[in-house]
């Protein structure tokens, strides 16, 4: 089944230089092995293809059912040399959740979306 | 010896929310109230102002609040710890002690943490064969040398722990660590060892919780931002640390916000790298092994973290002028309105281009349609408006200050339906560029002073 990453995890991003970096949180402890197996740094790469330029780094936190991902050369050079609108990257936490996987395994997400 | 100390997050940045320090010292018990203020491109600016008015350099915000709360936190003895000081944090103790004099609060004592500022020192500490080598490049620092404006070594909790034990109430601090103003309160209250790794990580984890203030207790949550109440009367987080290294997150009863074990989440994953090592002058903290439990409403229980001794080196983060830039806007309206803004900037790169100036960029965003997620944004429908978003950078302040000439022309000889350009020209801003580095522990040591009226 294809699934919109928003609807199984919550993200947070922010910026380190020319490097971003966004962590994806499963909203349930059953979504995070899908995380794993499906959200991997090919496919982030491919995902902010035009975006990020550099190379893509991804980090388990399985003690909170999260990912981090390293997005290099991603901010139009960072600080106050980017011309960038979101030069910090705040922004690209929601670009990471417009991503649809397509998974093997069936869940019903959805109603998940609260606190 | 205390067994437990609140520690309440007061400023998560320099421009937050004014209220909330009085908010925290007001709105409940608290033991320290910590407040951050520097960002990477602070330090240039303040370096900017002292090199206009020596007793300046400090962030300047610092001396209304301590005026407003000083009687508060005499009162209710609570300590204050902020790296508020800048460039110059012995000219922000002044100004504060001033203050306190306006009060007629005697006996104050204000401890001072410096030495950070390595600037006047970078010749004589490169003759001594300290590269100072770009340390994600790996470029040699020779080529942008003269044009660094300021250099500052990242201590740790360690010198504001040394200051609370000399008696210090307020500890104002350069270039530190944000994660050690926080923990520097647990080393002193609950005697902990500097090599007390494990302990040291719980407060650097509860300091990296903190540091952004609202950030982990409801603020800018992207799991269920409206299930968040009462934002407009966020209350800021504070840590509750116990003498074994446990800690709880929470926030004053009756403030608006949400403290929950996903609020908590995204904040720890907010500007991190790799997540085994978390790198302080303190220690290396490894968020692997972070356990959270909710707590009841609004607490948070941070338990399990494991931490290992830090680097032989001090971080410096370094900040060189490196050219200009100016962001120029126009709002294109329907009909047409994406088209038109397309236009527009098709006819702003030809001027530019015709006037040959020299940029290492030009960039075109439209905001409302794609300024944020680039091409990942979906196909415009008919938009009823849009922000025409271009920006420059050269090394030549004579060409982007020209470019600022450009954007108004195309109000009257470009594609119509155009306005908000009530701002008047962009004018050009210094790019403030950031280097960092890394300097031996040995080369420098922090200079700890408690001063008292």
């Amino acid at each position: 089944m294809r699934i919109r990453l928003l609807d199984i995890a919550h993200a947070r991003s922010g910026d380190k230089g020319d490097t971003a970096n966004v962590g994806v949180i499963a909203r349930r402890e059953e979504y995070y092995p899908l995380l794993v197996k499906y959200l991997t740094a090919e496919r982030v790469r491919a995902h902010f293809a035009g975006i990020v330029l550099g190379r893509v780094e991804r980090f388990e936190l399985p003690n909170l059912g999260a990912l981090n991902f390293l997005l290099h050369e991603a901010l139009g050079g960072g600080g106050t040399r980017s011309l960038k609108n979101d030069a910090q990257g705040k922004t690209l936490a929601g670009a990471m959740l417009r991503m649809e996987l397509e998974i093997d395994e069936h869940v019903t997400p959805g109603e998940n979306r609260h606190v | 010896m205390k067994d437990r100390v609140r520690i309440a997050s007061g400023q998560g940045f320099w421009g937050d929310l004014l209220t909330a320090p009085r908010d925290q010292v007001r709105g409940g018990p608290i033991d320290y109230l910590v407040m951050d203020y520097l960002a990477e491109v602070t330090m240039s600016i303040l370096q900017k102002q002292r090199r206009k008015d020596p007793s300046l350099g400090y962030a300047r915000d610092l001396v209304p609040l301590m005026d407003e709360l000083l009687p508060l936190l005499v009162e209710k003895d609570i300590r204050v710890i902020t790296n508020g000081g800048g460039v110059n944090p012995a000219a922000c103790r002044d100004a504060i002690f001033a203050a306190a004099a306006r009060h007629g609060i005697r006996g104050l004592a204000i401890g001072v943490v410096a030495g950070d500022d390595i600037l006047p020192r970078l010749p004589e500490l490169r003759g001594a064969g300290i590269p100072l080598a770009n340390m994600e490049t790996g470029e040699d620092i020779a080529g942008v040398l003269e044009h660094v404006q300021s250099a500052n070594v990242y201590f740790g909790a360690a010198p504001i722990a040394r200051a609370l034990r000399e008696g210090a109430r307020i500890v104002i601090t350069g270039r530190t660590t944000d994660t050690g103003l926080t923990l520097a309160p647990m080393m002193h209250e609950f005697g902990w060892a500097e090599t007390d790794w494990d302990r040291l990580a719980a407060g650097t984890v509860a300091g990296h919780i903190l540091e952004c203030g609202a950030q982990a207790s409801g603020g800018n949550f992207s799991a269920d931002w409206r299930a968040v109440p009462d934002l407009a009367h966020v209350g800021f987080p504070i840590a509750e640390a116990a003498a074994d290294g446990g800690i709880v997150i929470t926030k004053h009863a009756g403030t608006g916000g949400l403290v929950s074990v996903q609020t908590v989440k995204e904040q720890l994953l907010y500007e991190i790298g790799n997540p085994a090592e978390y790198i302080t002058p303190d220690c290396i903290a490894d968020f692997t092994t972070i356990r959270l439990d909710g707590d009841g409403a609004d607490r948070v229980r941070v338990t399990g973290v494991r931490g290992r001794p830090p680097t032989p080196s001090y971080k410096v983060s370094m900040s060189y002028l490196d050219g200009y830039t100016a962001v120029g806007t126009l709002t294109y309206a329907w009909p047409d309105a994406l088209e038109k803004a397309r236009a527009a900037d098709a006819i702003l790169r030809q001027r530019l281009a015709d006037l040959g100036l020299p940029f290492e960029e030009v960039r075109t965003e439209f905001v409302g349609h794609d300024s944020c997620h680039g091409p990942l944004a979906s196909a415009p429908g008919e938009l009823n408006e849009v922000v025409l978003r271009v920006g420059v950078r050269g090394k030549s302040f004579e060409a982007v200050e020209r470019f600022g000439r450009e954007i108004a022309p195309l109000i009257l000889t470009g594609p119509p339906s155009v306005t908000g350009f009530a701002g008047g020209r962009p004018r050009p801003s210094e790019v403030i560029a950031y280097w960092p580095a890394l300097i031996p522990r040995t080369a420098v040591s922090a200079e700890v002073t408690v001063t008292t009226t």
